[in-house]
């Protein structure tokens, strides 16, 4: 009864979602960006309640919910929480030609850490709590890629 | 808790590409199963509950897609967006809320979609999403944080590959019984570091069905209940480095409830067999250990003495894991049906002997952020 | 069986607008749930769980429950996330209130949002349809609806007038709601000389695109007396969400006297059952219904029970759902004023408990006791729940 399902060559067809976006950075993600594009500097947010300096800035603590309109400056350079080194990556994903991982970075002055590029390293340097600094991109939009990569710290000898 | 019981489960073959299959076929499939194994037709079911996501699926208000193949015709029904174990609590809650009977169905199909582009969209837009960061990056990250912390060596990460693919040749719905050793996995070509291809889950077409009943209901049918127990969830902070992710906050807060409803004290001694997140090897290590059914960071040595074997003291993914078959949202579900199949001795081949406490874990979002865990019992 | 009574304590909501541009869409949802824990008397700290809803493609974000944990309150707690597409709201709705009914948790704050002005509305309405069937012909939500429209005016008589009437009455409304998107005083000819979107559908006749969000406490009545609000029962809520293909809803519809929207009909029959509904123009003191649409402020009365077929234009032209009438519908100004979609259905929801709280200001009906919210969406759905400011002598789902 059922026969004609068996000798059935099923179609397939091709397609993907083509829906634009254009994402709000709001007020406090405005501030951040823009001093990345601008200043060439990382900016968080301190909550007057819990004392906490976010990285990422954050409008609201998401733990108390205190509004955290304290602008904090941090460092460029900051310390490897985690890592990885890309192997196998989606083309239309990979932000960076060559070799290029990823990391959680935790900046000076930050009590969070966040997640970025790393490149331009050797595999034995990368080790938690290791040093890195940021690079920048010469020309810059307002957008967590004026921040090219992260890359250790050359130790001063 | 009142008593509420799993009445009927139902699973399709999980596979890499069921191209012959809309996702209402595999729904269809696996609810009728569901129903036959609780001895009921769908007129027997009260409310109907979905879980799908829209960007997996390619559409949004993904559940519009199965609404015909999930019996839901003329019945209550809404949708949980989200892992299977979350979406069956729901499940359970509309049942404690006085309905009788709940069917609640499941589906995915990975391979009409590009997962990195998926998971990639999990992240935030404005600070991550163009970094290009996706699933697999990020469970590395995690990885990397675990494997520091307790000195955990890529060694025993492998033999959970080795013993959750091996397991699968004892389930016929699991996607990829593979013959392993932890050479072939240490051999496998690195990702993204530590993770390497045999540390990984593969893409998986499939859906799962569970009827979940109330004490009074559950009696007068003919099926063997699984007795839910408890069931805790709970979610961790989102950017990844608000975390220490070599921790399991959200998972222990998750057990805690679990298993103070259940009655449970003692998990690592009370805890008979678990079903777990195992999308890459090293989240195996780090469930077990925030489930508290070892001590923490001795997870790979747990492992290494045998404990989570099929034959083990405390065997973990016997049915295979989320590396064998990883329909995304499903997974939970499965890992809710697997404990129930134990419980009731219906697991087959890989039918642990006497089990009457089984706990299943289920994930959403990045480095297992929300987690869900579910206990079940043989008695009510 | 230990079924809760379910009570709403508090509610928040964020001002809707076109574009909200000054907030990221984690710090618009956290603007609606402070709003409601003030309005609680809550802290974070006090929150049991959380459901939230959107829908996915407006934002672009997979897995929002995950993502917007820093605006939700959702840290160390527990979350899911329910989606049904427009129904979203309601669907949030009725799954907190399943939350709390199950007796798993005491506090439960629901949470709807969507900030369309960051995508291409009709572009990501468009894959809520089959690709194979429906999409390539699908023209978007607009004209969906205006099939609807043609067929309900071919039947009974109606004008497009007789629409634009409810567009006026909706808008005027929102006059009175500080947080509505569209407030505006207008008339039928002012509707009329608007451009066709798809005929007879006119952009007078639609809702807009909107940002916002909304936030709901649900509690159970364990602990209801502990807010500073009195609150709103839920009697009871149903739904039904028939179909998945467009020509669906019209299977039944080319036998003349066929039903006119059946997931309606089914949802409302259970409903006004459970909670003992005969008369719902005369039981109800308000109505906060969603209309995406003004033909839908016709049509839709029919299957509620507020009238007979095709009495839809002689109900709404007799003055009995304006302001000051029997039963006044959205006298917030309902979704033909403010569409942020995941919250349009929640927002129903929260100004049908103010209302019978006797909370909601300048659009307050006198009295109110009991009223009707609803979500409409997805394929023909319908999401209804009754709320009152009785307490309801029987739990009921």
């Amino acid at each position: 009864m059922d026969d004609w399902r068996e000798a059935q060559e099923v179609l397939v067809m091709d397609g993907g979602i083509k829906v634009p976006y254009s994402w709000s950075a709001g007020e406090t993600g405005t501030t951040y960006l823009e001093s990345l594009r601008d200043d060439k500097k990382f900016l968080g947010t301190r909550c007057p309640e819990c004392g906490i300096v976010y990285h990422i800035p954050r409008r609201n603590c998401p733990d108390c919910f205190s509004e955290c309109a304290e602008w904090v400056e941090l460092g460029s350079s900051g310390e490897l929480v985690t890592y990885t080194i890309t192997r196998k990556h989606h083309p239309q994903l990979s932000p960076l030609k060559g070799v290029f991982g990823y990391a959680v970075i935790k900046l000076d002055g930050a009590d969070t850490g966040f997640v970025h590029l790393i490149s331009e390293f050797d595999e034995s340097q990368l080790a938690k709590g290791a040093r890195v600094e940021a690079v920048f991109a010469g020309e810059r939009e307002g957008s967590i890629l004026d921040v090219r990569y992260f890359r250790p710290v050359k130790a001063v000898s | 808790m009142e008593p509420v019981a799993i009445v009927g489960v139902g699973m399709t073959k999980f596979e890499r590409d069921r191209v012959r299959d809309t996702f209402g076929d595999l729904v269809f499939e696996a609810c009728t199963r569901a129903l036959d194994d609780a001895g009921m037709t769908i007129d027997d079911i009260d409310i109907v509950l979905t879980g799908s996501n829209d960007f997996f699926d390619g559409r949004t208000i993904s559940s519009m897609a199965i609404m015909d193949a999930c019996g839901s015709y003329d019945k209550n029904v809404s949708t949980v967006e989200g892992d299977g174990t979350f979406g069956a609590a729901h499940a359970v809650m509309r049942v404690l809320a006085g309905w009788g009977t709940c069917l609640y169905c499941a589906h995915h199909k990975g391979s009409e979609s590009v997962m990195p582009l998926i998971t990639n969209a999990m992240f935030d837009p404005i600070y991550e999403r163009f970094l290009g960061i996706d699933s697999v990056t990020s469970a590395a990250l995690q990885a990397r944080a675990y494997m520091d912390r307790y000195g955990v060596t890529e060694e025993q990460c492998a033999q959970v590959s080795v013993k959750n693919h091996g397991n699968a040749f004892k389930n016929p719905y699991a996607q990829l019984p593979l013959q392993l050793t932890i050479e072939d996995v240490l051999a496998s070509p690195y990702v993204a570091d530590p993770i390497k291809l045999l540390d990984c889950c593969p893409i998986s077409d499939g859906a799962s069905a569970v009827v979940i009943a109330g004490a009074q209901r559950a009696k007068a049918l003919d099926a063997k209940p699984a007795w839910v127990k408890g069931i805790g969830y709970n979610c961790d902070a989102y950017h990844l480095g608000d975390r220490d992710l070599s921790k399991v906050d959200a998972l222990q807060a998750a057990s805690k409830t679990a298993y103070a409803q259940a009655g449970i004290s003692d998990p690592a001694k009370e805890v008979d067999l678990a079903e777990v997140h195992d999308t890459f090897t090293y989240l195996e290590l780090m469930a077990i250990e925030g489930l508290g059914l070892c001590r923490m960071g001795e997870a790979g040595e747990f492992t290494a003495f045998g404990n989570t074997a099929q034959d083990g003291r405390l065997p973990v993914n016997a049915s295979g894991g989320c590396i064998s078959s990883n329909p995304v949202l499903v997974a939970g579900l499965n890992s809710i049906i697997e404990c129930a199949l134990q419980i009731r001795g219906d697991a087959g081949e890989h039918q642990v002997d006497g089990v009457k406490t089984a706990v299943a874990q289920g994930v959403n979002g990045p480095c297992g952020q929300s987690q869900c865990v579910w206990v079940l019992g043989g008695d009510e | 069986m230990g079924a809760k009574k379910v009570g709403i304590v508090g509610v928040g909501m964020t001002v809707q607008r076109s574009t909200r541009r000054d907030v990221s869409g984690v710090e618009l949802i956290n603007e609606a749930v402070r709003a409601a824990l003030d309005d609680s008397g809550m802290t974070r700290k006090d929150i049991d769980a959380i459901v939230i809803g959107n829908m996915d493609h407006f934002e672009g974000i997979n897995y929002v429950d995950t993502w917007s944990v820093d605006g939700s309150g959702a840290l160390g707690k527990p979350i899911m996330k329910m989606t049904t597409g427009g129904t979203t709201g309601s669907t949030v709705a009725m799954g907190a209130y399943y939350h709390v009914a199950s007796g798993m948790f005491d506090r439960v704050l629901a949470i709807g949002w969507e900030k369309n002005s960051e995508s291409d509305t009709t572009g990501a309405i468009i894959t809520a349809f089959d690709p194979f069937w429906d999409r390539p012909t699908f023209g978007g939500a607009v004209a969906g609806l205006a099939l609807e429209a043609t067929q309900y005016m071919a039947e009974t008589g109606a004008t497009e007038e007789d629409a634009a009437y409810v567009a006026v009455r909706d808008r005027k409304n929102a006059i009175n709601n500080p947080f509505a998107h569209l407030r505006m005083e207008s008339n039928i000819e002012a509707i009329m000389s608007t451009p066709y979107l798809a005929w007879p559908v006119k952009l007078g006749d639609m809702c807009p695109r909107t940002d916002g969000a909304c936030a709901v406490v649900f509690a159970s009545e364990d602990i209801a007396g502990d807010f500073p609000n009195v609150p709103a029962w839920v009697h009871g809520v149903a739904d039904r969400h028939l179909w998945g293909y467009t020509s669906d809803p019209y299977v039944n519809q080319h036998v003349k006297g066929g039903t006119w929207f059946p997931a309606m009909e089914r949802a409302t029959r259970e409903l006004y059952d459970k909670v003992g509904i005969t008369d719902p123009l005369e039981q109800f003191d308000v109505a906060e219904l969603y209309l995406p649409y003004s033909f839908a402020g016709l049509r839709y009365m029919e299957s509620l029970g507020f009238c007979e077929r095709a009495g839809g234009p002689a109900l709404v032209r007799s003055g009995d759902t304006d302001m000051g009438g029997k039963c006044p519908v959205n006298p917030s100004g309902g979704v033909l004023s403010s569409n942020a979609i995941g919250a349009t259905g929640l927002l129903r929801v929260a100004e049908v408990a103010l209302q019978v709280q006797g909370r909601a200001g300048d659009r307050q009906v006198p009295g109110a006791k009991l009223g009707l919210a609803t979500g409409f969406g997805g394929c023909y759905w319908s999401d209804e729940l009754v709320i009152g400011k009785e307490k309801p002598e029987k739990a009921r789902g």
